[in-house]
């Protein structure tokens, strides 16, 4: 207590805050940009008179204007393509892919065009966008619909690569996404929109090149990213009951990586568990255990541990693909072996 | 939707100097490219190079009714129509030999030239791959009010992939004032148009399909071409939405520096050689009076010594320094 109690004109002003979702916090970050440039329009398959796959957009339509919140027909490369050609001119698109899944019938313009235009043209022409696509499984939604393509786009030169898992980067990294000059590709997890949390009613910007620590512990980091937080910070919770601090690590960045965020948590804890909802082999999860290596190795107590999926189409029935997912009692599991030096 | 066939009905007026203009385009693009094989051999360009000769109609007639602050974007085979855009040939030269005085510093080639001033977007060499960014850059023109065309260029084998299709229901649904110039040079690379598609009418797809405006055009005849494309272009300024001109016309070079031609017959490119377009339009100039004694002698002199000039600046450009190698991955400073 300061020596200021009492003194009403001394007290700082508190905050005002609420409760929103995850949801509510990225249809409120639609809405400001939507406010605060002219620019910004969103496009995307049922974003409109729908409201939003995920319920995302909904009321906005009737906001801003069919021209603005621009439903387009099921041509992923049509209108990803026209999200780049729009940004060439000036615009400021928000492109929402409805899953990451069918953001691969638009790879060509998000690969071979908004990534490389800048580069081929020697510096002329900037791709100023922003590409939403939700990401992940847990659904029963079978092979087609349960990917995590994050790897394939954090693995492209000229792409920016965000991964949202709180609720406070639901609602600010897409203005500072917008106002990047580079194409930025943003992964929102469904499972998570319903997550709630407490944000101030005006809040501050944040930071969208750094990674971020969410929980402190000496004992291990769990270094993760989008539903893979979620996880950790719950095993955190059961690990501290036995006695073990968990440093849970939300990457936030896949690309650039930010990687004097966890190597300086591994410095403290010397021991890495990574935890990626998408395949182990040429992943996410490979890129970090590299890095640490390369710049961490003789920090580390033990070998870097990785927790993926299981490297198969994954299954529509759900026994088998919870089995699949890494969940909360695998990284429990995990972490007790290696802290126990098994 | 009825398939307009193109007629010289609504006329261009042809005046002794449009003629000489029209003549100089096509000459230079003939010339710098009979200079890019020459230079090519030489080794001094390399990848690929993908020659424009026989189709120069095509690139100047529709060059002649586009405004300064229209948007243009075109396929690998884009040398044509950078030129005739008034992108300077040295800095296509320049970029082709890889040095960082060219258009694109080196960093595109042969089929990547990028110009700012001319608003020029790229040769893309994806086939297909820059339709969506022509919608896009259309679509951004009409949600600002800007009565600004976007002009894309491509080939009749990107009308076999999806994002053609893609591309003019978006921008029919959004009438959107793009104008789509396809060059029938019917191949894609070495398979001819019968063995690509089922209806080999591209203009009556676009118009059947897609209820867009479409012309097929004798892509020979630059008069022809920018015949169609003044009437295009008044449709789509008077906010009528996209239109679409089928060119049709050949390529006499190899698909790029080099092939063995084995799907074609030397008859047909002897056919066609015979309606080379810059021949006929000699011929139309004299017809009318229009040519005079050292004319083309003159032309021939002066678009000589471009194409020399544009070799010289290239020879004389630098090499980009190699610790430059990773500028222009990622912009770091917003441009507006």
């Amino acid at each position: 207590m300061s020596a200021n109690v009492g003194v009403a004109t001394m007290e700082p002003v508190r905050e005002a805050v609420r409760t929103i979702t995850y949801r509510e916090a990225v249809r409120e970050a639609l809405r400001e940009a939507m406010l605060r440039d002219e620019r910004v329009f969103l496009m995307g398959e049922d974003v409109g008179r729908y409201g939003g796959c995920f319920a995302v957009s909904m009321g906005l339509l009737e906001e801003f204007g069919v021209e603005r919140i621009r439903d387009t027909p099921l041509s992923e490369s049509g209108f990803t393509g026209a999200g780049v050609g729009a940004a060439l001119a000036g615009m400021r698109p928000i492109v929402e892919v409805m899953t990451c899944n069918f953001s691969l019938l638009a790879a060509d313009q998000i690969i071979n065009n908004a990534a490389t235009i800048l580069h081929m043209s020697g510096g002329l022409f900037n791709v100023p966008m922003v590409i939403r696509m939700a990401t992940g499984g847990g659904k029963q939604l079978a092979a087609q619909h349960s990917n995590s393509w994050e790897g394939i786009y954090a693995h492209i030169p000229g792409l920016k690569v965000l991964s949202i898992a709180t609720v406070e980067d639901a609602r600010g990294m897409l203005w500072p996404a917008l106002e990047d000059p580079n194409p930025v590709v943003i992964f929102e997890n469904p499972l998570l929109y319903t997550k709630k949390a407490q944000l101030p009613v005006k809040p501050a910007p944040v930071d969208i090149t750094k990674a971020k620590v969410l929980r402190a512990g000496d004992d291990i980091s769990i270094i993760t990213h989008g539903m893979g937080v979620w996880k950790a910070l719950d095993a955190a919770k059961i690990l501290a009951e036995a006695g073990i601090e968990a440093e849970v690590v939300d990457l936030r960045v896949l690309r650039p990586l930010d990687d004097e965020t966890y190597i300086n948590s591994i410095v403290k804890t010397h021991r890495a568990l990574v935890v990626d909802e998408g395949w182990r082999s040429v992943s996410i999860a490979s890129e970090i255990s590299a890095r640490i290596m390369e710049q961490a190795f003789y920090e580390l107590d033990q070998p870097v541990q990785r927790l993926c999926t299981a490297e198969v189409p994954l299954p529509y029935a759900k026994h088998m693909e919870d089995h699949a997912i890494p969940q909360v009692e695998d990284i429990v599991a995990a972490v007790k072996k290696m802290v126990s030096g098994g | 939707m009825v398939t307009l066939t193109a007629n010289a009905t609504t006329g261009v007026e042809l005046t002794r100097e449009h003629g000489l203009h029209l003549l100089r385009e096509m000459v230079l693009i003939r010339r710098f490219e009979e200079k890019c094989v020459e230079v090519y051999s030489a080794t001094k360009i390399r990848g690929f190079l993908h020659l424009y000769i026989g189709e120069e109609a095509v690139a100047v007639g529709i060059m002649q009714v586009l405004r300064p602050e229209d948007g243009i974007l075109a396929t690998y085979r884009e040398h044509g129509q950078a030129l005739a855009r008034g992108v300077s040939a040295g800095s296509i030269m320049a970029e082709m030999y890889g040095k960082q005085e060219g258009c694109a510093r080196g960093r595109g080639g042969s089929m990547h030239i990028f110009d700012k001033e001319t608003r020029f977007f790229g040769g893309n060499a994806i086939v297909g791959g820059h339709l969506p960014m022509a919608v896009g850059m259309a679509l951004a023109d009409k949600m600002r009010g800007d009565n600004h065309v976007t002009c894309i260029f491509f080939g009749d084998g990107a009308v076999a992939e999806g994002e053609f299709h893609e591309s003019l229901n978006l921008a029919a649904l959004w009438n959107v004032p793009v104008l789509f110039v396809c060059e029938n040079n019917r191949y894609g690379m070495g398979t001819a148009l019968e063995y690509s598609h089922a209806v080999t009418d591209i203009a009556m797809r676009a118009s059947c399909g897609y209820g867009i405006p479409a012309e097929t055009v004798d892509g020979m005849d630059v008069l022809a071409v920018q015949e169609a494309a003044t009437r295009a272009v008044e449709a789509i300024r008077a906010g009528e939405g996209p239109y679409f001109l089928e060119c049709l016309t050949y390529r006499f070079r190899a698909h790029s520096m080099f092939d063995a031609e084995l799907y074609r017959k030397k008859d047909e490119v002897q056919q066609w050689r015979q309606r080379d377009p810059i021949e006929i339009f000699i011929d139309k100039m004299k017809a009318l009076d229009l040519l005079r004694e050292g004319d083309l002698e003159e032309i021939e002199k002066e678009v000589a010594a471009e194409v020399q000039a544009s070799v010289d600046f290239a020879e004389a450009g630098t090499w980009e320094p190699l610790e430059d190698l990773a500028r222009f991955v990622y912009l770091e400073e917003e441009t507006a």
